[in-house]
């Protein structure tokens, strides 16, 4: 019978099925990291539970971190440090693999597991943070758990879980210039709604999926979880290969035959099927407070709920494009890989910022892609036009106590949610594209990157 | 775990759709380093105004619903990050069951391992129960109110974890012999998965 590359991959995970179908299911990588990572390890340590195979288990200091240049274990949040002083005890302790605040392969979670080859095709992964669907673009099952899941998987090796629906969404078409992953992951919550994908695992394909870069097909993994989806998956391909040959713990060639059977066969059904024409696309921009609040970036905001335009202090009908910005943001496990900061820094080259900002900031994805950006220049473009440098961390994709601005600040991040107070009491988040951030921070305002085109080459 | 079979009590209204966990309890709240400790930050956006006193709009500030049990919610109820402290925050101050159109998957799941219930119905049902006093019967699988009889299904294992209070780890690990069965199978199938011990 054919099957959907979710279907190969589940089949092979399955240590037994029970007689009421829970299928108890094996993980092969567990990812922690310091919010979540000490009450998982400590609860262990209190039931006398040891890790099953602490080879498989990883955790990094990510989430609250600083991320000025000289850190150490304090954080701008109040209580942080405890965090990551019980983490750093609790990993090791259970003798896992742990990325300290200045390891130098520190990094988001979702960023460094790619990077160090530990999440590979046709693997289960899981972590106790929603964005590990991230991971699904290198032909992984990954999905996000709780912190008593992490404890299961840990401790057991396996999770217990009913079998989830598959779906299909293609993007067909080639997407027009300045429109990314992150544009065609807010347009398909746009149409389909925050709740969307909800009990279903999402294939990504089609020809415009095919033509994103390794790092694109990240991004648009990442925000299926925005989508409710379990997770997100993506078949992989030579291109995938050749990403991930060389890396740490990556086999070094994939030319056995399993490496090209993982995708989904030529019949293979699908519960459900969404297609998306890619050539029709725009920048997209969030005008509310779910990411299902998206627009192209051109359009006129829409009627949503009230309370949505109250927090965010727009109405429907009047356009986007236009409004000023206090806060410009590029970095999170959405879009804060070396070609994301490439990107944006080819539009900022020889460029200011607005004088009306009070912030612009960039958070490389990991150390490693801090070290390769700086090697080619990228800092110096991004110093030069006004942007601060950081080093590695989760930073202002949400607050934690730490650093944030006053209420009623509007940002543009090119972070993955904009929830009332994501980034702070009473803070404004519109989520875009690095490209629509760098148009934004340059004019002030919510601007479109394509203008920018349009000036460097006018018709 | 905490058992769950009935309960009964007044569902408090919470409609939005789309309640997100960093509303539930924003990272900032998550004050804690294990599962407790978090009751305080439950909700704490809406429920607290300017100098954290209690803001008298917000539906668990109201005498009628500050005991509730049970809360009444919009469609994707728990969206957004996994923070189980979404979930021990809500155990921590009472509630017990949700009742809502939908639930983010995660945590319909952490719900589940905290012997917290969720009740997934028909809008329209979600609405008429929001307010009332209802009862939840897990055993039986039905809400009632008054004369009405509503049925909801609930995964057949996660009910019975629930029911019995069951620790689903120890369960799991009555299986060990078939997954070191798997494990010796898959490793000779798949020796690339398989990394060294980590070094120190």
């Amino acid at each position: 019978m054919p099957q959907t590359l979710f279907d190969k991959i589940w089949q092979r995970h399955v240590v037994t099925v029970t007689a009421t179908g829970t299928t108890l299911l094996a993980i092969d990588r567990i990812f922690l990291h310091e919010r979540t990572g000490a009450a998982a390890l400590k609860s262990m340590a209190q039931a006398g539970r040891p890790v099953c195979d602490p080879a498989r288990v990883f955790a990094v200091m990510d989430h609250i971190v600083d991320t000025r240049p000289g850190r150490d274990d304090t954080t701008l949040m109040p209580g942080g440090q405890a965090f990551i002083t019980e983490t750093r005890a609790a990993a090791l302790a259970a003798g896992i693999t742990l990325f300290d605040v200045n390891d130098p392969d520190q990094g988001i979670t979702h960023v460094i597991s790619p990077e160090l080859g530990i999440v590979l095709p046709g693997c289960t992964l899981v972590a106790p943070d929603s964005h590990t669907c991230t991971q699904g673009a290198l032909g992984a099952l990954a999905w996000g758990i709780g912190a008593s899941e992490a404890e299961h998987a840990m401790t057991t090796g396996t999770l217990r879980l009913a079998r989830p629906a598959t779906m299909r969404v293609r993007f067909t078409g080639i997407l027009p210039v300045y429109v990314t992953a992150k544009d065609m992951a807010l347009a398909l919550i746009a149409r389909h709604g925050a709740g969307g994908g909800a009990g279903h695992v999402v294939e990504f394909a089609g020809e415009a999926v095919e033509a994103l870069d390794i790092e694109g097909r990240m991004t648009l993994c990442n925000m299926a979880t925005e989508f409710s989806a379990m997770a997100a998956i993506i078949a992989p391909d030579e291109k995938t290969f050749a990403w991930l040959a060389g890396r740490r713990h990556a086999p070094a060639h994939f030319d056995a035959p399993f490496w090209r059977s993982q995708h989904s066969d030529d019949s293979a059904a699908f519960d459900r099927e969404i297609e998306i024409d890619a050539a029709t696309l725009a920048p997209m921009v969030s005008w509310g407070t779910s990411p299902q609040h998206s627009m192209a970036i051109d359009a006129l905001i829409p009627q949503g709920p009230e309370r949505a335009h109250a927090y965010i202090g727009l109405d429907a009908g009047q356009p986007l494009l236009g409004t000023p910005i206090d806060v410009a943001f590029i970095g999170s496990c959405t879009n804060a890989r070396l070609t994301d900061l490439r990107r944006a820094a080819a539009l900022l080259q020889g460029r200011h910022i607005a004088p009306g900002l009070s912030k612009a900031l960039v958070v490389p994805g990991s150390e490693a892609t801090r070290r390769a950006a700086e090697a080619e220049g990228l800092d110096r473009i991004f110093i030069d036009a006004g942007f601060e440098w950081r080093r590695s961390g989760c930073s202002l994709c949400f607050y934690a106590g730490g650093e944030s601005f006053p209420p009623g600040s509007r940002t543009i991040s090119t972070t993955n949610r904009n929830f009332e107070g994501r980034q702070g009491p009473g803070i404004r988040t519109h989520i875009a594209s690095p490209e629509t951030v760098v148009a934004s921070a340059l004019a002030g305002h919510i601007a479109d990157p394509r203008a920018l085109l349009a000036k460097e080459f006018p018709a | 775990m905490t058992p769950f079979t009935t309960l009964t009590g007044i569902a408090a209204p919470l409609l939005m759709d789309n309640i997100d966990t960093d509303a539930i309890i924003p990272s900032r709240e998550m004050k804690s380093t294990g599962r407790t400790g978090l009751a305080e930050g439950l909700f704490a956006p809406w429920r607290y105004s300017e100098g954290r006193n209690p803001n008298p709009d917000f539906v668990l500030n109201q005498p009628a619903f500050t005991d509730a049990r049970i809360l009444a919610g919009g469609a994707n109820f728990g969206c957004g990050s996994s923070r189980e402290h979404a979930v021990w925050a809500l155990a921590e101050y009472g509630i017990r069951a949700v009742i809502a159109p939908s639930f983010a998957p995660i945590f319909a799941n952490n719900c589940l391992r905290n012997g917290l219930l969720p009740v997934a119905l028909p809008l329209g049902q979600v609405q008429a129960l929001a307010g009332q006093v209802v009862t939840i019967d897990l055993e039986a699988q039905c809400v009632r109110h008054g004369a009405d009889i509503l049925p909801f299904t609930v995964d057949a294992e996660a009910r019975t974890m629930l029911l019995e209070g069951l620790d689903v780890i120890d369960l799991t690990l009555k299986d060990r012999a078939a997954i070191a069965v798997w494990t010796d199978a898959d490793r000779a199938a798949r020796p690339w998965v398989y990394l060294a011990k980590a070094a120190s």
